[in-house]
């Protein structure tokens, strides 16, 4: 909503900077985006009047004009416009000026004539016709105002409003209007209000005589009032409104245009002029559309319609769209003769759901959207009358058409000072409410408070408080902390959470951020089953494309997108994690399963199997989580069969982990090995370990034992480990592979492993005999799964 | 025999300042005063002696060996600070090399000033709470006010699942499940992924975060909530900090206020940053609607309670003068190892 500050100022007298009114307005709820003045960019262009005219010595298209510009002497200006006539009033930059579009005018010579300034189009000084309807478009301005030479031009010709843009909140359509403002700046300001009943003299006949109105559908259009006016003279409006429209932001069209925009500027409701000759039947009906309606709107549309929309109709056809915009062909025309005003309620959330399914939002439709009160269509009809007589447009038919369903009871709300003030934290006296109340236009009768017709959005004591509140000014109210003891808990998945995060990050992987939603083609790009459960997503039915359009059941595509960007923009090297959601749908259920995954996806920087393995390794044992089952995992079409592990234990899979294989690398345009890991979220912290006890260091000295041992290269390490710790049992400390050998010296199948044993008592020292003991046990039960020490 | 003293010791003291390694040192000190060395080899003919130049030899021998040992330890100390001279020199480094590379992975941004953010909030006693993404409809408008068809929930493109389902655009319906499940006093943050069907570009992302806060108990007034929020814009921006309280409107909240901190570029001028306006909108709040806590089963004339939220991506974009926020989500290593 845009404000001409002149056009306030006939309802309130604001005696202050702009800068200070829209901060005063800001501070009370009332956003300004902005300020612009009209003549802001214009400078040192004054009204000059031609005194002569001559053919420039050189160039046939050009004059050499004397312009008289208010100083001693006239100034010498050439110019290649043909329209300018001695005696004229022109426009005239002078040396040293500057233009709307930020030219600069210097003096100087056109074809070795000297020329001190430039002579303006309309264009120049950034207006069209539709400011000045007299002047032409391509041509010098000639100047028909009121004005003396020298007179700076944007006082000569009315550019000296200046126009502050609100964004007004949804709750406050009554502020999208000149009047709505005022009231909120007389409260802001404490200056008083003006505002005065419109006067309309009236030209005898009867309304009914012209037209009658049905209301079929009182729900959607509680209210339809409607004046008519005869002898109608379409003419350009006058300068004083055409300016103002021009300060909002409206372009002036003619009178009757220009008044119903008016109005709608002025109070709020937006009001449609209909040409009587093209209501057929002279009856409205305001109706529900049905399917055969069709109709082009004033922006030249053919728009078809459905029955939840509204129309105003005649008797044979749809003339506008309710609340929206008015048809082509039932609007105002140069020789209109009779004109219907129309000033109607209707239902906003219906208004709303027209104008999005037709894609027109217009400022008639965004107000009605909003949900404004029945109670103005009388007061604003009745102002378009009197700026009617006022322009001397046409003669207003007595009568009034008012169909009205609305709901009269006013809105009352109690006045609960002690609540107020203990729910601000303020400590006002009754006085004081009542007074801002009333400056917002409230009544007080006692304890209630009868709101406002035009506040619709005042419901609750709540509500009450917000008034007292702003104007007040928020700024005004103390601060202070909320009373009692609280204490911020983290939980323990929390802890459980950050845990992970820092040993991800002390790994050396980064932390990445996906987006949770996904293509279905990337289920295809990481080669998922046709018949997987996976498959089955929660699909977006309004994505904003096909990539973004579904909600992933796994996380390992986002990862794979992050390697590859990574390994496309050139990055040697990819480490990162991500601990982030996948949804799955559950049947019968209503919102899908939210599970938190641990996702590792590695490239470059020497990574390989064993690294990615490594660090859930390092995640495990930061959880204490021990004894885990590591299997091999050869049916997962993501990853390389030979190289892809499940962890899992007591049964429960933990996650996966193992290099990608290469036809999803290729997928990705990735040249490289890539290894990745996912696993559960809530599994690891199901199982993590609680708390951490301190063991004693240990008494006695620990003894060591090498095993170079031959085993089947098929054998997974994994059993040969379990094996000894099996057999060397209690005194076992650690146990720790140093070598895993192929090659010559070896049996094809076989590979050869080297384990470093370390064994420990914590009751004395061992002896060399019960170390080799234990040895010996461990070597008779790897016999019994092919594994010999190397000889 | 007191001569051969005096000549070993002479012999051994010239020896001794003579060697130059420890090895030779060590040499010495066995041909001198080991077992079979020259000292206790003529000890050995002690017996030999007369009583009167018994005790006379002894003590000259001891003298002799306490004046060898003596220039022995004297040699010993000079050959070691030599040798670690030398070895000192040998040693020299060029220490202007680089040191060893070690890699240590990044928080991403966003987490960074998350963690900050939630790390005040829980040293002011809220608890941190979250809850799903994919929502009811009930939960992320009705039950905040925002019935079907009111005009602010246009302002809030919402990407639909079905008919009653959704991706939360908002951390608001946390807090709805929070005060059905849990009995004032409440004290919490909802931090969390929020969705807006906005097309991507440099300031706009279909997915961002959001914190929402909710202080729920009796007693609990206006002022409280303009003493909380000044209390982290403090935390987080600094204790010189300029703050205003500026009326507006959600639907969840009655009073509303936006939170502006004053141009931290330009100090309320007006420059790019702050779009000339001299300050930043940093927060959306306001005391909970009565009709809200009804909604949840709590009884507005016992109870009152404040709201409040804020979008993290912004927040970080100025924090780290970031201008685009896809950098967030692409993920491109170049722009997380910054941080």
């Amino acid at each position: 909503m845009n404000l001409s500050m002149k056009w306030l100022s006939d309802y309130v007298d604001i005696d202050v900077s702009v800068k200070e009114f829209a901060d005063g307005m800001i501070m009370s709820g009332s956003k300004v985006e902005g300020y612009e003045s009209e003549n802001e960019g214009i400078k040192n262009v004054v009204v000059g009047k031609v005194l002569a005219i001559e053919k420039h010595p050189d160039a046939d298209k050009l004059v050499v004009c004397q312009v008289d510009v208010g100083k001693d002497e006239p100034i010498q200006i050439v110019t290649g416009a043909d329209n300018v006539v001695v005696g004229a009033l022109v426009p005239v930059a002078l040396d040293g000026s500057v233009l709307p579009n930020g030219t600069k005018i210097k003096k100087g010579k056109l074809r070795g004539v000297v020329s001190n300034g430039m002579m303006c189009s309309l264009g120049e000084l950034n207006l069209t016709q539709n400011d000045f309807p007299y002047a032409i478009e391509n041509g010098i301005f000639l100047i028909e105002e009121d004005c003396t030479v020298g007179e700076d031009i944007c006082s000569a010709i009315g550019l000296n409003d200046t126009s502050v843009e609100f964004e007004i909140t949804s709750n406050r359509p009554d502020c999208l209007s000149v009047v709505g403002l005022a009231r909120e700046a007389s409260a802001t300001f404490d200056k008083p209000l003006t505002i005065k009943e419109p006067v309309v003299k009236g030209a005898g006949d009867d309304i009914n005589k012209y037209i009658s109105v049905e209301i079929k559908d009182p729900t959607l259009c509680p209210r339809y009032t409607a004046k008519v006016i005869k002898n109608v003279k379409i003419a350009p409006s006058p300068r004083w409104m055409r300016e103002r429209l021009r300060a909002s932001g409206i372009r002036p069209i003619n009178n009757f245009v220009d008044i119903t925009n008016y109005v709608m500027l002025e109070y709020g409701q937006p009001l449609h002029a209909f040409d009587l000759r093209y209501i057929d039947g002279n009856k409205i009906t305001v109706r529900r559309a049905n399917e055969n309606d069709a109709m082009m709107t004033l922006d030249g549309i053919e728009r078809k319609f459905d029955s939840d929309m509204l129309l105003i109709a005649d008797q044979s056809k749809a003339v506008a769209v309710a609340g929206v915009m008015g048809g082509e062909y039932s609007g105002i025309m140069d020789d209109t003769q009779t004109v219907v005003f129309e000033s109607a309620n209707f239902n906003g959330p219906s208004v709303r759901k027209t104008a999005k399914k037709l894609g027109m939002r217009t400022d008639a439709s965004a107000r009605y959207e909003k949900g404004l009160s029945a109670e103005s269509t009388v007061n604003s009809v009745m102002r378009c009358c009197e700026l009617v007589e006022l322009l001397g447009a046409g003669e207003v038919v007595d009568g009034i058409i008012d169909v009205d369903y609305s709901d009269k009871t006013p809105k009352t709300v109690k006045l609960e000072v002690e609540w107020i003030n203990k729910f601000l934290g303020i400590d006002l006296k009754r006085e004081e409410m009542e007074k801002i109340l009333t400056s917002l236009g409230f009544e007080i009768k006692g304890d209630d408070i009868i709101v406002p017709y035009f506040r619709i959005d005042i419901e609750h004591k709540a509500d009450i408080a917000e008034e007292i509140a702003r104007i007040y000014g928020y700024n005004n109210i103390p601060t202070t902390a909320p009373t009692g003891i609280s204490r911020g808990v983290v939980t323990p998945y929390q802890k459980f959470e950050r845990t992970v995060g820092q040993t991800m990050l002390s790994l050396g992987c980064s932390e990445i951020m996906t987006y949770s939603f996904i293509s279905p083609k990337y289920y295809d790009k990481i080669l998922l089953p046709k018949d997987s459960p996976l498959r089955n997503s929660v699909v977006i039915t309004n994505p904003l494309g096909e990539d973004t359009s579904i909600m992933r059941t796994t996380t390992i595509p986002s990862m794979l997108e992050t390697v590859s960007l990574n390994y496309n923009n050139r990055n040697p090297k990819l480490w990162a994690y991500e601990i982030g959601k996948e949804y799955i749908p559950i049947k019968n259920e209503k919102l899908p399963d939210e599970s938190s995954k641990l996702t590792i996806g590695l490239y470059g920087g020497k990574a390989d199997f064993y690294t990615i393995k490594g660090m859930i390794e390092v995640v495990l044992s930061k959880l204490s989580i021990t004894d885990y089952d590591v299997t091999p995992c050869t049916d997962n079409p993501t990853f390389h069969p030979g190289r892809c592990a499940l962890i899992s234990k007591n049964g429960i899979t933990l996650g996966i982990l193992g290099e990608v294989s290469p036809k999803v690398a290729e997928n990705y345009e990735v040249g490289t090995k890539i290894y990745i890991a996912k696993f559960d979220m809530k599994a690891l912290f199901e199982l993590s370990g609680s708390e951490i006890t301190y063991k004693p260091l240990p008494k006695y000295p620990a003894s060591t034992r090498d095993l170079a041992l031959i085993c089947d290269d098929d054998l997974p390490i994994i059993e040969i480990e379990k094996t000894i710790k099996k057999a060397v049992g209690a005194i076992l400390e650690n146990i720790k592979l140093f070598d895993v050998y192929k090659g010559e010296q070896i049996d094809k199948d076989k590979k050869s492993v080297a384990y470093s044993v370390t064994m420990r008592s914590d009751k004395g020292t061992l002896t060399d005999e019960e170390c080799d003991n234990a040895v010996n046990r461990a070597l008779k039960q790897l016999e019994k799964i092919n594994v010999s020490l190397r000889k | 025999m007191k001569n051969a003293l005096e000549n070993i010791k002479n012999e051994a003291i010239e020896a001794l300042s003579k060697s130059e390694d420890l090895k030779a040192l060590e040499d010495l000190k066995v041909k001198y005063l080991g077992k079979k060395g020259e000292l206790t080899a003529i000890l050995k003919q002690m017996g030999k002696l007369s009583a009167e130049e018994r005790p006379i030899i002894g003590q000259l021998a001891n003298e002799v060996r306490s004046k060898i040992e003596a220039k022995l330890a004297e040699s010993q100390e000079a050959l070691k600070k030599k040798v670690l001279e030398k070895q000192l020199k040998a040693e020299k480094l060029d220490v202007t090399v680089p040191g060893q590379t070690f890699e240590i992975g990044k928080k991403h941004p966003l987490t960074i000033v998350m963690d900050e953010i939630k790390e005040i909030f829980l040293g002011m006693g809220f608890d941190v709470v979250s809850g799903p993404e994919v929502e009811l409809d009930y939960y992320n408008f009705e039950a905040l006010n925002l019935p079907p068809d009111h005009p602010a929930r246009d302002t809030q493109d919402t990407f639909y699942i079905t008919q009653n389902t959704l991706l939360r655009t908002q951390t608001s319906p946390v807090q709805i499940r929070t005060m059905e499940e849990r009995k004032p006093p409440i004290r919490i943050i909802s931090p969390g992924r929020v969705y807006r069907s906005d097309a991507l570009d440099a300031t706009h992302s279909p997915v961002f975060h959001q914190i929402e806060g909710l202080v729920v108990d009796r007693n609990i007034t206006m002022s409280d909530l303009k003493g909380t929020l000044e209390m982290f814009i403090k935390s987080l921006y600094g204790e010189d900090s300029q703050i205003r309280f500026r009326p507006h409107h959600f639907p969840f909240t009655e009073p509303s206020a936006e939170i502006d901190v004053m141009c931290f570029n330009c100090h309320g001028e007006g420059c790019k940053l702050c779009k000339g306006e001299g300050w930043i909108e940093i927060l959306g709040a306001g005391m909970v609607h009565p009709k809200v806590l009804t909604n949840c089963g709590i009884d507005p004339e016992e109870y009152s309670g404040f709201a409040f939220g804020l979008g993290l991506e912004r927040i970080v974009m100025r924090r780290f003068s970031i201008d685009d926020i896809r950098m967030f989500f692409e993920n491109d290593m170049r722009f997380l190892n910054q941080f």
